[in-house]
């Protein structure tokens, strides 16, 4: 979805600077990397590249449906969408008056990576580099602390490293993990997060965790696949309430990004029918599961959901709650939306300024 | 709220399953050989996602023994809800098997069990053909069997197996059903041939119960992006104890989705949410708004945007309801009776004909050897 390059004046006229709560950064090339790596690991990249759970190492197994799932707009002179701050200046963050740009870096952050050594060097590595490229250069950019949930120990330590940087409003790890990511041994990732008051950012993620991304196999078609990061978030959010997280750390907040929005308040609903009929079952469970997501969940806009009547989509914001969802843009890939045309229904203005600016603010402690 | 009217058609009733006993005479010599010796038949055959005591499974007033399972049946579910049909679903564990050949020895058993012990004695009863899906060709060789007797209204699957469902490994089973006038019931429960979720094995059951609606939304998904509804157009797929209040969310994420992706599928050649709600129908029970809050509801129906797809069931004797309450308080008036009876009547033929019983669908059993 390509738009015209929109002049800094659109923004202005609005009058509204939002916080886009999923832009994807990118290095021109694996080697930008190597700068923030020891020499064992730049070999060790150079020789063996990356271990991942999945057939083909150049590319994703179900292809993308534009190059690499980007704006055909957004590739500059030099390197892949993402990689130039001057272009991602010029044709997303002035035009659409991005006051803060929240990074997701997805790839080469380790969360995917087999060997667990590797996973650490590559998440100190891009956290490094998200810094030096993007955030110190552009103080309207923050950072996510990528790190590797199969490793929470070391996750932790990285974690704990930068607790009091700013750069680093949030902390990402992959929804495909190796297992639910309620499951205890993520908790030490939990604790971190809440010791130092930063969400838990869950992106969907193109790389297998090592399992099947429905709960009958493999779908054939990168439409299926596409729509299982929606399923898959849903398993997660379920995994995160029964397993008894959010009891257990009263204080964590999770973000879902690109994952959807509609489903969730449908999802919370079956939670706490079923956990009414089971609850013998899950009794370190004390509250309705719908309780623990209204508390303790936030969700993106991007790709928002179009029903032919927009007010269907304002009463399921409605039912979710205005103050737990947080605009987002997913620039450069394919499927961006666009802050002036993402919203087919009219919203008061108080609506308008928390989903594109103030939740995020709120949530992130951002001044 | 209860049932207003007579005469209503369960979509989803599930009788006790057969103990391994039962089906000795429904199996051959060597078949029968093998399940004594081999002490199959000392153990049961429950599916893991339906235990036995499980409160999902049992509701505590529904529970009876096996032997009186017909007439608790004819009490409770039948009378008690004023019910013209019930379609019964078995849900045998022989399709967890690995064996391909005891899996559709066993699963025949159980087809020829229901039509003696069941559709014989109640003539109320409707039922599915179970299937394994190990081999899609021997899959429908039973069905084309089973389905001689026109009691049998539709193919029973299950909402996570082997593979996406649509895949075209499957035609054949969509061949048949299309050809015989069945419909293909997709049941919650899994093989655990896979994870239950993209993310692993959840501890709890709970969390697998949950995770079914995700299930049913992918085997929805692979239906139409396979192109299952261009080559057979006049199947019609229902969600059993699937829930219905994630529908709107994957009616309109794919309408807006196949807008960019239409290139991968170009024999998907209108919005998928037309296609959808034109071929796929759900059951009723677990209804999942919330209890009690019929404007939710209300909204919900509306998001769906068509009367069309839900079928009345109880899921007896599943516990997802108390007393005869099965159908959702504030439920619009004007889609009851569509709900209870003209909604699966579009949806199975059969049960637009009169109950004709072929005499020799017992007789015509295939060497499964």
């Amino acid at each position: 979805m390509n738009i015209p390059v929109r002049h800094a004046t659109t923004a202005a006229a609005t009058k509204l600077a939002i916080v886009d709560c999923d832009i994807h950064p990118a290095y021109r090339k694996p080697s930008d990397l190597y700068p923030f790596m020891s020499a064992r690991w730049r070999e060790h990249m150079e020789t063996f590249g990356e271990h991942l759970r999945q057939g083909l190492s150049g590319q994703l197994c179900w292809p993308r449906m534009s190059a690499f799932g980007m704006r055909a707009d957004a590739f500059p002179k030099d390197g892949p969408p993402g990689s130039d701050l001057e272009l991602m200046r010029r044709q997303h963050l002035d035009p659409n008056g991005v006051e803060v740009g929240m990074l997701m870096q997805l790839s080469k952050g380790g969360m995917e990576e087999r060997n667990l050594e590797f996973a650490a060097a590559l998440s100190h590595a891009i956290n490094d580099w998200q810094l030096e490229t993007f955030v110190k250069p552009e103080p309207r950019l923050r950072a996510g602390l990528v790190v590797p949930q199969e490793d929470a120990a070391f996750a932790v330590s990285e974690i704990d490293a930068r607790a009091d940087d700013p750069s680093f409003p949030q902390i990402l790890i992959s929804p495909r993990s190796s297992d639910p990511l309620g499951h205890k041994r993520y908790w030490p990732i939990y604790e971190a997060a809440e010791r130092c008051n930063k969400p838990i950012a869950l992106h969907v993620q193109g790389y297998p965790g090592g399992h099947a991304s429905t709960g009958s196999g493999w779908p054939t078609y990168y439409m299926e696949e596409h729509y299982a990061a929606t399923t898959g978030m849903q398993n997660t959010l379920t995994s995160l309430v029964f397993d008894g997280v959010f009891e257990r750390f009263p204080r964590l907040k999770v973000v879902l990004i690109e994952g959807g929005f509609a489903w969730a308040p449908a999802l919370a609903w079956r939670m706490d029918k079923h956990w009414e009929r089971m609850r013998k079952e899950t009794p370190h469970v004390k509250r309705p599961p719908s309780e623990y997501v209204r508390q303790h969940v936030w969700f993106t806009t991007q790709p928002i959901d179009e029903p032919d009547n927009p007010k269907h989509l304002a009463e399921v914001i409605e039912w979710l709650g205005w103050d737990r969802l947080m605009f987002s843009t997913d620039y450069p890939h394919w499927d961006f939306d666009d802050p002036l045309h993402t919203f087919k229904f009219t919203m008061t203005e108080a609506q308008k300024a928390k989903v594109f600016r103030d939740n995020a603010k709120a949530l992130y402690g951002l001044p | 709220m209860k049932v207003p009217i007579k005469g209503g058609i369960d979509c989803d009733l599930h009788p006790a399953q057969p103990s391994m006993t039962a089906l000795l005479p429904y199996l051959d010599e060597y078949w029968r050989d093998q399940v004594v010796d081999r002490h199959i038949t000392r153990y049961s055959f429950n599916l893991t996602s339906y235990p036995p005591n499980s409160p999902l499974s049992a509701r505590p007033d529904w529970q009876h023994d096996a032997s009186s399972d017909l007439d608790a049946i004819r009490r409770q579910a039948l009378d008690a809800f004023g019910s013209r049909y019930a379609i019964c679903s078995v849900l045998h564990g022989a399709v967890a098997l690995f064996n391909e050949d005891m899996s559709m020895a066993l699963c025949s058993a159980v087809n020829d069990w229901v039509a003696k012990e069941l559709l014989d004695r109640e003539p109320r009863l409707r039922a599915s053909i179970l299937v394994p899906v190990h081999n899609p060709e021997r899959a429908a060789a039973e069905i084309r069997r089973v389905a001689a007797d026109r009691r049998f209204v539709q193919v029973l699957l299950f909402a996570m197996g082997d593979a996406p469902l649509g895949r075209r490994i499957y035609w054949p089973i969509y061949e048949a059903a299309s050809q015989l006038g069945l419909a293909i019931g997709i049941h919650a429960g899994s093989t655990y041939r896979h994870a239950p979720m993209s993310s692993g094995w959840p501890a709890h059951r709970v969390q697998d119960y949950v995770a079914q609606s995700a299930a049913f939304e992918m085997q929805l998904l692979s239906f139409l992006a396979e192109g299952v509804f261009q080559q057979f157009k006049s199947l019609r797929v229902v969600l059993m104890e699937a829930g219905f209040a994630w529908l709107p969310h994957l009616l309109w994420r794919n309408a807006k989705a196949w807008r960019g992706m239409r290139a991968e599928v170009p024999w998907i050649d209108r919005s998928p949410a037309e296609i959808i709600r034109e071929h796929v129908r759900v059951t009723l029970q677990p209804v999942d708004t919330p209890k009690g809050d019929a404007a939710t509801l209300a909204k919900t129906l509306e998001h769906i945007g068509s009367d069309r797809m839900l079928l009345f069931s109880t899921d007896y004797p599943h516990w997802q309801y108390d007393g005869t309450d099965a159908l959702p308080d504030g439920l619009p008036e004007a889609i009851v009776k569509r709900i209870l009876i003209d909604n699966p009547l579009e949806t199975y033929p059969r049960l637009r004909e009169g109950a004709q019983i072929s005499d020799n669908a017992s007789n015509s059993k295939e060497a499964v050897r």
